[in-house]
Parts: structure tokens; C-alpha cells; sequence
């Protein structure tokens, strides 16, 4: 009964957020317009969220998703540009937007390596990696950024009046879905967050199902960074700063555990559209970006103390 | 090796503690029942006692740790009740654990007046000078030389046992409890630590001495109390007693018929181990087991028999050795390797290496066995949850369904739970690290039962276990190991519990 009550939680409060902005702005808020535009935007962070869900059910964290999303932009630019010329043609485009995947899964092999090889915690590796990648892509350009006019088909192409970035989204989130519950690395996600000891013991290549999870995550790092890149045309080195905050806080705020063996896609999703919301809720009533921040920071801290709250109850209700 | 006990004791004869009828249940479980034990001033005391006779219990709750469900404590004849270790503390009595409190970074002075430090000059400060000379008088009282400004990480064990000891004096605690005080120190350590105990006691402290290393006892204390079951079974001075009557007093009960009658026919060898050593302690050990045989092995806490299954297993490494397992000689390198060449191991610990708690019982089951049950590249959750119901059946498991958190079952079932783990494996050769631990007599018969189910089915069972009963109760062949060593082997009928008790904890000159 409170795990149901636990569960349906973020699901109430993104309805109760939705509920309240439909009856603030009925004319301008629940349009299909507005829907898709808040869909598309989320499509970035949902994209890297799916990515963040596993490493946090593992408990590790991955910060340097925000630099490393900034990096694939740039190299896959580059690539594109260093192919097909100022303005690059389907081709150009096509192997760029590879490559920055590729980077991507590069770059989260580098962290899950060097988090099992030098057996450091996640938390300093990827700080490090954080800074690291952010540099990289300064120097790239000189701290200037990539314009990559004809890139736009990720970004602003739609299929029969959906958004691609949003199709590209519900791909990865199915796949993410999938292999967290149907597959051995799925599963081993699970029982490396929940007892590292326990699953080693059991048999559970430990080393190998970080590294895996921590590629996968740079993978969908670098698929995000071209739809990041397409939306604006250019790649920028500044790009996703800060993201990794909003990436964690959606993760958590969908019940995510950062002590691991504890998350889910859905609860993902939905704090990923929480947050999406609020943003897109705030703007239209005219509340100012600056007010948002605060507004965002009470919910996170909320949702994760009435969790806490609902478990602690579930726990002393197991002992008596 | 130890001098005698000083024959002036009655001169010191008063009481300083007396524990009086002291119960204490943990859920099923009868840790301490009417426990009576006395410790006179100025004396050492030994408590001694099988692994789980309550010593530890007893302890606790004359630290404030534990508060008793029944009984009473006096100190120098006051009656005393402890709800926290603080009011203990208070009252004078000092506990040394086995694994030392101390703040590893932090000096020895410091360490020393920790909680109590003297203030400084100006406020919220520390007066250095006083922590420093505080520590150098102590020491000098009592003739132990130590460097109040070294850094704890830096000093030996033995060295950090006397910091806690000079803790305690600090404290001017009167009652000093040491918990397997030498169990990780050198020979040359431990004889230090001997003198300063001899000391302690000069100067009129009462010393409670738990060791499980009875020759060391013979030499040091005055009086003995053994535990057994929770129960006081002897109290007396060790002058009348000998080493054989100790371990008597220890093991000395009724085997009962809850073990069942082994119909197990036992076949060709299926475990050869030769030569096994590993880093973590394990030397040179050497045995074999057939098929359908159940080989226990005896030894005292940290005589390596945890570490001999975990090098076979693949968690340790090993630096020497051979396994052979239905002739093919295994090269293990991670527990991984392990369980695909069939071996199975049920670690001690079912929370830290056994069980995912906040995980569903039926994922708890399928761990290591996704590929061997088809689903090596697919789960499917509804045709899982149907095996682990299956698995789980078995053995009657009491669940409230099979996708229950682990966490929700009592410890006798969270045990089950990797039982069926293990059974689904259907592994050749089962190494089973004190299954019965915490969990109530009845959960302990099925064990017992499935083991020789296991047996019958011709797998090849290793039961380590610290409970004498139920080896000689089940086990067709007792190996016996001390300190990392192999040093018996005996046909369970052809031996008795006090010559394996014996050779656990005797060392021999």
C-alpha cells in the first residue's frame, strides 16, 4: 500500500503541476503546441536522464555529462565541417553526428574505466572528467563556437507533425526501459547498486556492468549533444552547463535512490517532464528565470523528503 | 611461557561486579538465560565460551549497549542500571573491543582525552600542552612508554591496545573488559600485553578476559567463568582447573536428535584440494571430499576456514594450489569462474555478501543463474517469478510473494532465500560458511535436512561451522584448521568434540 502511495507520487505531482497550470492558462497552456514544444525541449535531458537512471541504480553518479555533451557537439561539428565544407551536406552530417556518438561512448568508457581500474568513486572521477571535457572543448575553437547551418533535421525535422527529437527520445527511453528490465545488464545494474559484495559474489562481472553502463550513458551523452547541437545550429563549448544537475535532480525526483539498487525509466521520465513543466509553467505565468531556480530547488528537496518520509513509515511498519 | 598467577588474590578478595540473573532474548533467539557472574577486585577474569555463547551478549549489556529483558548489575556493591555506554562508562567500566575505537588520524594524546579534552586559554580551544603531558604522566604511572604525539595509523596493534588501555585509565575506570585482546597480535606483543594486564592488576583493577586461546588463559587468570548456550556453566578459580576441564565445560552437552539420520551413500572423490594458500592467510591446506559426503570443518573465529572458501570460491586470490573438481583441475580467478565450473559458496554474511536486501526475492534467486535458466540475453520476468516460486517451494520458503523484497523476511528465510539460490544452481561441489548463524532452532533443522538432501542427490558438500553439535551432528569427516593451517581431519565417529575443541584452540609447543 505505501510503496503504491510511494510510486504514484511524482505520477500525482506532475498531474496536480499540470492540473494547475491547464486551470492558470487554459488558452495558452494545454495546446498542441505548447505540449510538443515542452516535449522536444525535454528531449535532451530525457535522453541523458535514461543514461543517469542506471548509473544512479548503481550507485554511482556520473557529473561530467553536462562537459561531455558540450565535447560531442563540438567534435561532431568539427567532423561535419572538416567533411562537407561551411555548409555540410547529408553525408558530412550523417558521419558527424556518428562520431560524436562515438565520442560520447569513449568518453563514458574513459569514466566507467577509471572508476573500476583506479578504484576511485564515481563522484571524483567524473568531477574530474567534468572539468576535463569542458576544457577540451574550449580548446577546440579557442573557445568559439561550430555554426553548422544545414544541421536541423535532428532538431527541428518532424515526422507526420512529431517532432524527430522527441522520436529519437522515446527510442532511447524504450531502450532504456528494455534494458533495465529484461536483460542480465539490466538486472546486474540492480544488484551492484543494491550490494556491490553481494553481486560480486554471486557471480556478477562488477567491473564490467559499470564500465557497460557508464559507455551506454556517454552513448546517449552523444546522441542528445547532436540534437542540442541541431536545435541551435551550431556547436557551442559552453553548451549543458549545469546540466548534470538537472539531469540527477529529474532522476531523483522519479524516486531514484542515490544509494543505489532503486530507480526506474518512468519515474525518470516523469521527473524529467516535472521539471519541464515547472519551467514551461513558470514562463508562461511571467515568472522570471531567476524565480524558477528557487521554485525548482523547493521541489526537489520536497519530492525527495515526502519519498524519504514514505519509506521511513514503509520501514517502521515492517518492524513492529 | 606466562608466569604463574601472584598467590596474593584473597588479600584483594572483595567483589567489584556482580551481574546478578542476567536474561536477554534477540527475537527467537535465547542469548543469555539467569546468568550469575561475579568478578572480585584486583583479580583477572577469563570468560570463555563457544563462538555464540553469549560472551559478547554479556558484555554488552554490562557496557550499556544491550539493556537486559531480566537481572541486575552491582558496582562495588551499588546497584547500577546502564541505559547508554555513557552511564557505564561512568560507573568505571571500560570495554576493549576486538576491533579497537580509536580515531586513526587523530595522536595518541588526543585519542586519549577524546570527549573529555582540557580547554584552552581562549574559548572553544584545546590545551595541547595538557592533553600531551596528561598522557606522558599516565604512561609514566604506569611504566608504558608511547609517543603522545604520534598519529594512531602509525602505531603497531599492540601499541594501539595500549592506547586504549591508557584510554580507559584516563577514565579511572575500575573494571577493564578486554575482547580477544591478542588475537591479532605478535607473540612478542601479546607477552606485553600480559605485563600490562598483570599490572592493572596490581593496582587494584578487575580485568574480564575474553580469549578464545586457552593456553594464554592458563597462565594469566585468576578466576574462569564458562558460557555455554547462554547458560553459566562454570565459575570458579583457575587454579583448580586444566585445559581438558575448560573445554569440557565449553562442549560439554547433549548432542539431541534434531539432526537427521544421514541415508546419504557416499561415492568416488569429487573435490581434490592440494596445497591450497592465498593472501588472506590460508596455508598449505590440503583435503578432499567424496560424492554425497558433507565434510565439516571446525576452527576459532580467524583460524582461516572463511578464507580457505573464499580462495576456492575466487574472492581471494590464490598464490598456490590446485583444485580439482570431477577430475578437471579449475582455474579460478573470480567467483564468476566459480559458479560456472559448479561450485556454489554460501557466504557467512548473508547482508553483506549474500543477499541485494531492497531487491525482490525471486531477482535474489536468479542472480547467478540468469543464463543456466535460458534468459542469457532476455529476462522474462513472468517465467522467472514462476522458477524462483518453484525454487522457493522446494524448501518452503514463507514468503509473502516472490517478488517481495528480500528485506521483508525473517533471517531464517532471508538464509533460504540463497539456499534456493544455490539449489537452483545445481552445483557439483556446495560450500556452505555457517549456515545456522542467527537464525532459531527450527530454521536450523530444515538446514540440517537440506544439507543431506544435497548429499543424497551426490553433491559434494563443505559445511564450515563454529558449532561443534551440529558438525559432529551431520558431518561424516570434521576437518579442523588453526591459524591458517590444516592441523586435523578426522572421521566424525572416530573423534569426540573435545579433541577437535583441543586442537582448535591449543597451540602446541
Amino acid at each position: 500500500m505505501n510503496k503504491m502511495v510511494r510510486q504514484l507520487l511524482p505520477f500525482a505531482t506532475l498531474a496536480l503541476i499540470v492540473c494547475i497550470l491547464w486551470a492558470l492558462k487554459p488558452e495558452s497552456f494545454l495546446t498542441a503546441e505548447n505540449i510538443l514544444n515542452v516535449l522536444s525541449r525535454s528531449s535532451v535531458n530525457g535522453i541523458i536522464a535514461m543514461g543517469m537512471t542506471a548509473v544512479i541504480i548503481s550507485a554511482g553518479i556520473d557529473l561530467s555529462v553536462g562537459s561531455m555533451m558540450a565535447l560531442c557537439g563540438m567534435v561532431g561539428a568539427y567532423v561535419m565541417l572538416a567533411i562537407g565544407g561551411t555548409i555540410p551536406g547529408t553525408g558530412a552530417m550523417f558521419i558527424g553526428s556518428v562520431v560524436a556518438m562515438a565520442v560520447g561512448s569513449l568518453c563514458g568508457f574513459l569514466n566507467g574505466t577509471l572508476i573500476t581500474r583506479l578504484k576511485l568513486p564515481p563522484f571524483i572521477v567524473t568531477l574530474g572528467t567534468m572539468s576535463a571535457f569542458r576544457g577540451i572543448s574550449y580548446v577546440m575553437n579557442d573557445g568559439m563556437m561550430y555554426d553548422v547551418p544545414s544541421y536541423t533535421y535532428l532538431g527541428s525535422g518532424d515526422v507526420l507533425g512529431i517532432p524527430v527529437c522527441v522520436l529519437v527520445c522515446a527510442v532511447i527511453v524504450s531502450a532504456a526501459f528494455f534494458i533495465l528490465r529484461y536483460t542480465r545488464l539490466g538486472r546486474y545494474t540492480y544488484a551492484v547498486g543494491s550490494n556491490r559484495e553481494a553481486a560480486f559474489h554471486a557471480g556478477v562481472n562488477v567491473n564490467l556492468t559499470l564500465v557497460a553502463i557508464y559507455a551506454l550513458t556517454g552513448l546517449a551523452v552523444g546522441i542528445a549533444a547532436m540534437i542540442a547541437t541541431s536545435r541551435t545550429v551550431s556547436a557551442q563549448p559552453t553548451a549543458g552547463i549545469s546540466l548534470e544537475l538537472d539531469i540527477i535532480a529529474s532522476v531523483v525526483i522519479g524516486g531514484a535512490s542515490l544509494s543505489g539498487g532503486r530507480g526506474t525509466v518512468s519515474g525518470t521520465i516523469v521527473g524529467t517532464l516535472l521539471i519541464s513543466f515547472l519551467r514551461n509553467g513558470c514562463t508562461l505565468l511571467g515568472i522570471s528565470t531567476n524565480i524558477q531556480l528557487i521554485v525548482i530547488g523547493a521541489i526537489i528537496i520536497g519530492a525527495v523528503a515526502l519519498d524519504q518520509m514514505a519509506r521511513s513509515r514503509a520501514e517502521a511498519g515492517r518492524a513492529s | 611461557m606466562i608466569d604463574g598467577p601472584p598467590q596474593d588474590i584473597a588479600v584483594n578478595g572483595d567483589i567489584a561486579l556482580r551481574m546478578t540473573g542476567i536474561s536477554k532474548r534477540f527475537g527467537p533467539v535465547q542469548a543469555l538465560s539467569d546468568v550469575t557472574f561475579t568478578v572480585r577486585r584486583g583479580t583477572v577474569h577469563a570468560l570463555v565460551g563457544e563462538n555464540g555463547a553469549g560472551k559478547s551478549t554479556l558484555m554488552k549489556i554490562l557496557a550499556g549497549v544491550y539493556q537486559p529483558d531480566a537481572g541486575s548489575i552491582e558496582v562495588d556493591g551499588e546497584p547500577c542500571a546502564f541505559s547508554a555506554p555513557a552511564q557505564a562508562l561512568a560507573f568505571g567500566i571500560s570495554m576493549i573491543y576486538q576491533e579497537l575505537d580509536l580515531a586513526e588520524h587523530l595522536t595518541v594524546a588526543e585519542n586519549i582525552f577524546l570527549g573529555a579534552e582540557p580547554a584552552g586559554r581562549l574559548p572553544f580551544t584545546v590545551n595541547h600542552k595538557t592533553m600531551v603531558s596528561g598522557t606522558r604522566g599516565l604512561g609514566a604511572r604506569f611504566d608504558f612508554e608511547i609517543d603522545p604525539a604520534a598519529r594512531v595509523e602509525e602505531l603497531s596493534t599492540g601499541d594501539c591496545q595500549i592506547v586504549e588501555i591508557l584510554k580507559a585509565l584516563r577514565r579511572n575506570a575500575s573494571i577493564v573488559v578486554m575482547d580477544e585482546p591478542t588475537s591479532s597480535l605478535s607473540e612478542r606483543e601479546a607477552e606485553r600485553l600480559f605485563e600490562v594486564v598483570r599490572q592493572l592488576r596490581q593496582r587494584g583493577l578487575s580485568i574480564i578476559y575474553i580469549s578464545h586461546r586457552l593456553e594464554e588463559i592458563v597462565g594469566l587468570a585468576d578466576e574462569v567463568s564458562v558460557l555455554r548456550d547462554g547458560k553459566l556453566v562454570h565459575s570458579g578459580p583457575m587454579a583448580q582447573l586444566s585445559i581438558p576441564k575448560i573445554v569440557h565445560h565449553m562442549v560439554g552437552r547433549e548432542l539431541t536428535d534434531f539432526f537427521p539420520a544421514r541415508k546419504a551413500e557416499i561415492g568416488d572423490v569429487c573435490v581434490t584440494v592440494t596445497r591450497l594458500s592465498s593472501d588472506a592467510g590460508v596455508k598449505d591446506v590440503s583435503f578432499d571430499i567424496r560424492r554425497g559426503e558433507i565434510v565439516g570443518m571446525a576452527g576459532l573465529v580467524g583460524a582461516g576456514r572463511t578464507e580457505v572458501a573464499k580462495a576456492i570460491f575466487g574472492v581471494d586470490p590464490m598464490t598456490s594450489g590446485q583444485i580439482l573438481v570431477d577430475g578437471d583441475q579449475l582455474r579460478i580467478d573470480s567467483p564468476t569462474d566459480a559458479i560456472s565450473n559448479g561450485i556454489a559458496l554460501l557466504t557467512e554474511d548473508r547482508k553483506r555478501t549474500g543477499l541485494c536486501l531492497e531487491l525482490a526475492c525471486s531477482w535474489n534467486i536468479t542472480l547467478p543463474n540468469l543464463a543456466q535458466i535460458g534468459m542469457k540475453w532476455m529476462i522474462i520476468p513472468s517465467k522467472e517469478t514462476a522458477i524462483a516460486e518453484e525454487a522457493g517451494s522446494r524448501i518452503a520458503m514463507k514468503w509473502a510473494s516472490p517478488e517481495a523484497p528480500a528485506s521483508s523476511l525473517s533471517g531464517g528465510n532471508q538464509q533460504k532465500l540463497l539456499i534456493a539460490r544455490w539449489l537452483l544452481a545445481d552445483s557439483r561441489f556446495m560450500i556452505f560458511d555457517e549456515p545456522t548463524r542467527g537464525i532459531d532452532v527450527g530454521a536450523k533443522t530444515e538446514v540440517y535436512s537440506l544439507l543431506n538432501r544435497l548429499a543424497e542427490q551426490g553433491k559434494a558438500i563443505l559445511f564450515i561451522s563454529s558449532e561443534l553439535p551440529e558438525l559432529f551432528g551431520i558431518a561424516d569427516r570434521i576437518l579442523v584448521m588453526r591459524r591458517g593451517r590444516l592441523v586435523g581431519d578426522f572421521v566424525t565417529k572416530q573423534t569426540t568434540p573435545e579433541d577437535v575443541m583441543h586442537l582448535a584452540a591449543v597451540e602446541e609447543n
